[in-house]
């Protein structure tokens, strides 16, 4: 199997894209994100952010500017080729049919199956082996419109792994799961840049990017206003600002016993509505699990 | 830590280890699978190992390994599908007022196709030639073409409702039929003619939702639903200004459907545009499924989305022209036996084409063999299809319904 061998990365310059009159557009944005580098992409409603995904994707054609992937410009890329570089992970797919887990991870095999082929033994064989690698082989023959919000953002993940495109484009990857999943899913993307994907992704979450990102890029009405180490461009004053609440970002040490001891955080700051001292609050009680 | 850009395909499941683990999965299936998940994921990710190194339990690669080798059994289920089709046309051109062994048939089929064996009776040879090869052969012909193209419409479309007529092409046939009748047209030029207003159907339909909804498939379903409305209010006032004592009882059967106007010479071309056809959906059979889950996904998956859509609404319309044009109007099939054949072998199109097209072809004669045997009437196809399909369609709803709620 093919291993791209030149570094993987995505340059972004001067890309402008209008949906009409009414429709979110995105100006001038400029960005360059490299192998092993985890963006993320942040923003309010309506910023752009999934607008620039689709632009990256080759989904949508640019008014104007360039995007290039690994050096070739999209425009001159075929979609199959595209595919081979570029691999998509969707919130979700949902599909009336009863595809299976391996169904859908096999068919991360399609940009490198000839236009008139139909994967074969060995196809299954390596999607079974990403399904393996993210844990979860043993829900290949179960239906994926019936597995958890988790395992399907696993089975898509793992889609794109036997896509072995070495740029992953991850639109808001956790929205619809619970937190156990959330932190699993991020976990494994961190993991998966580590090993030389770069990743690209859109979240709601500013604590994503200070704890699994080495890059964030804030965006705001189609622009990029800040871009950099979120450590640097992640602070109480730029997200107080981009998404026109109050936050704090503070910094966290964790028990010993982890490998990382310092790491930040971000928290809301809650509105002055209630009487600080409330009255006496009810004693808490935990209901003991039944043995 | 740097590793290679891209994980290649490791593969966990040792080629000496894929035939004996077998037994580890039953065992393994129903265990505490809550904790597995996490465990992998915790393991791949903690401690970043080697992706070859993880997951070897055992429970996880049995169930690989059954899972490729599955794919035999979808190839054995094709083949006995394919014997038991065999069977049932050698049965069914024993069926008839004149009754004939299987063992006669297959001395007649012998003899004339392939001239084996030794001289067989004129009568049974007539019988099976002449009189019930026309009508078997269409039957085959309409089965596979209905539902096969039913099976790329639903998948298409991405709604397992959706059935062969969705364009309008059946009532634009219908329509083509009912007035060739009416001005005293032969059956050579009423089936060219209903071929013909079939597709005039269906490139009205995509006009529609061309030119209003920028091709968007909701709008493409929703033209189909006018064009269909707009030809059946034709074929109404046909039939009303037709005469009630000899055209207009020729088109009410016409429109039931039947198989009994079959003939050799004319099943040629028919049978060409029907091979040619499957060959086109076969051909996009993978892109095809792959569009299947998405738009968007698909095109991220290096799928030419229109292009697929061109072929498989191409090829699918041409043979639901071509079925209505031979045999009438036969409801039910395209929609109800691509469920039958996704139950056996999944919603992947590459496997569901064959499938289908077996099962329409079988589905078909034998609901023809009723159709002339059940009675000394020749029963109307489309009628018995459709008492058929109904309750059986209800059956597969209760079964499959929350998949597709």
């Amino acid at each position: 199997m093919a291993v791209t061998t030149e570094t993987p990365d995505v340059e972004v310059s001067g890309l402008s894209f209008g949906y009409g009159r009414h429709g979110h557009r995105i100006t001038d944005v400029s960005l360059s994100v490299r192998a092993t580098e985890v963006c993320c992409l942040l923003g309010p409603n309506g910023a752009g952010k999934t607008t620039l995904l689709r632009c990256l994707l080759g989904l949508l054609k640019p008014e104007s500017g360039t995007v290039r992937i690994t050096g070739r410009d999209i425009g001159t890329l075929a979609p199959r080729e595209l595919a081979r570089s570029v691999a998509y992970v969707p919130q979700s797919t949902s599909s009336p049919f009863p595809f299976t887990a391996l169904d859908i991870a096999v068919m991360g095999r399609t940009p490198h199956l000839g236009l008139l082929e139909a994967p074969g033994a060995a196809d299954r064989r390596s999607a079974l082996a990403q399904l393996d690698r993210l844990g979860i082989a043993r829900l290949a023959d179960r239906s994926f419109a019936a597995l958890s919000g988790g395992e399907r953002q696993l089975v898509l993940l793992a889609r794109a792994l036997v896509q072995q495109a070495a740029i992953l484009i991850l639109d808001e990857p956790t929205a619809a799961l619970d937190y156990g999943n959330e932190v699993r899913t991020l976990h494994v993307v961190a993991e998966l840049a580590r090993e030389g994907h770069a990743v690209i992704m859109t979240t709601h979450q500013p604590s994503h990017a200070l704890t699994y990102s080495n890059r964030a890029v804030l965006m705001r009405d189609g622009v990029v206003i800040a871009d950099g180490h979120p450590d640097d461009v992640v602070t109480g004053e730029s997200l107080s600002d981009l998404y026109g609440v109050p936050v704090h970002v503070t910094g966290v040490t964790l028990p010993p016993g982890y490998d990382r001891r310092e790491m930040r955080t971000c928290v809301p700051i809650p509105a002055p509505w209630s009487d600080p001292q409330p009255e006496p609050r009810a004693r808490p009680r935990t209901i003991p699990r039944p043995e | 830590m740097t590793r290679p850009a891209v994980p290649t395909g490791t593969d966990p499941v040792p080629a000496t280890e894929q035939d004996g683990a077998g037994e580890v999965v039953d065992q393994d299936a129903g265990g505490v699978i809550g904790q597995r998940v996490d465990q992998g994921v915790v393991e791949s990710v903690g401690e970043g190992g080697d992706p070859a190194v993880q997951d070897r339990r055992p429970g996880a690669r049995a169930a690989a390994s059954a899972r490729i080798r599955a794919t035999l059994g979808d190839h054995l289920r094709v083949v006995l599908l394919a014997v038991g089709l065999l069977v049932l046309i050698v049965v069914s051109f024993g069926l008839g007022r004149y009754t004939l062994g299987p063992v006669s048939v297959v001395r007649v089929l012998a003899h004339e196709l392939f001239g084996l064996g030794g001289d067989v009776p004129g009568q049974n040879r007539a019988v099976v030639m002449d009189i019930r090869m026309p009508r078997i052969l269409a039957a085959l012909l309409v089965g596979a073409a209905l539902a096969s193209s039913g099976a790329a419409y639903q998948t298409m479309f991405r709604n397992p409702l959706v059935s062969p007529e969705i364009l309008g092409v059946a009532a634009g046939a219908g329509f083509g039929a009912s007035v060739s009748i009416l001005i005293g047209l032969d059956t050579t030029l009423l089936q060219i003619i209903a071929f013909g207003s079939g597709l005039l159907a269906a490139v009205l339909s995509l006009t529609i939702s061309r030119v209003v909804g920028k091709g968007s498939l909701i709008i493409l379903v929703l033209g189909g639903i006018i064009i269909g409305a707009m030809f059946n209010a034709l074929i109404s006032s046909v039939q009303y200004f037709a005469n009630p004592e000899t055209t207009l009882p020729e088109i009410t059967f016409w429109l039931f459907g039947s198989l009994a106007r079959a003939s050799m010479h004319g099943l040629i071309v028919p049978a060409i545009i029907v091979a040619v056809c499957l060959v086109i959906l076969y051909a996009v059979r993978w892109q095809l499924t792959v569009l299947a889950t998405g738009d968007d996904e698909a095109r991220s998956l290096g799928v030419n989305r229109t292009r697929i859509w061109a072929l498989t609404i191409g090829a699918s319309t041409l043979m639901t022209a071509t079925a209505v044009s031979v045999a009438g109007i036969i409801g039910w099939v395209g929609l109800v036996v691509p469920h039958l054949a996704r139950f056996a072998v999944g919603p992947s199109f590459n496997r569901l084409l064959p499938v289908t097209a077996l099962i329409g072809a079988g589905y078909l004669l034998a609901v023809d063999d009723v159709a002339r045997t059940a009675s000394s009437l020749d029963l109307p196809l489309g009628i018995l299809t459709a008492l058929i399909g109904a309750p059986f369609f209800v059956a597969l709803l209760a079964k499959a319904g929350r998949q597709w709620l």
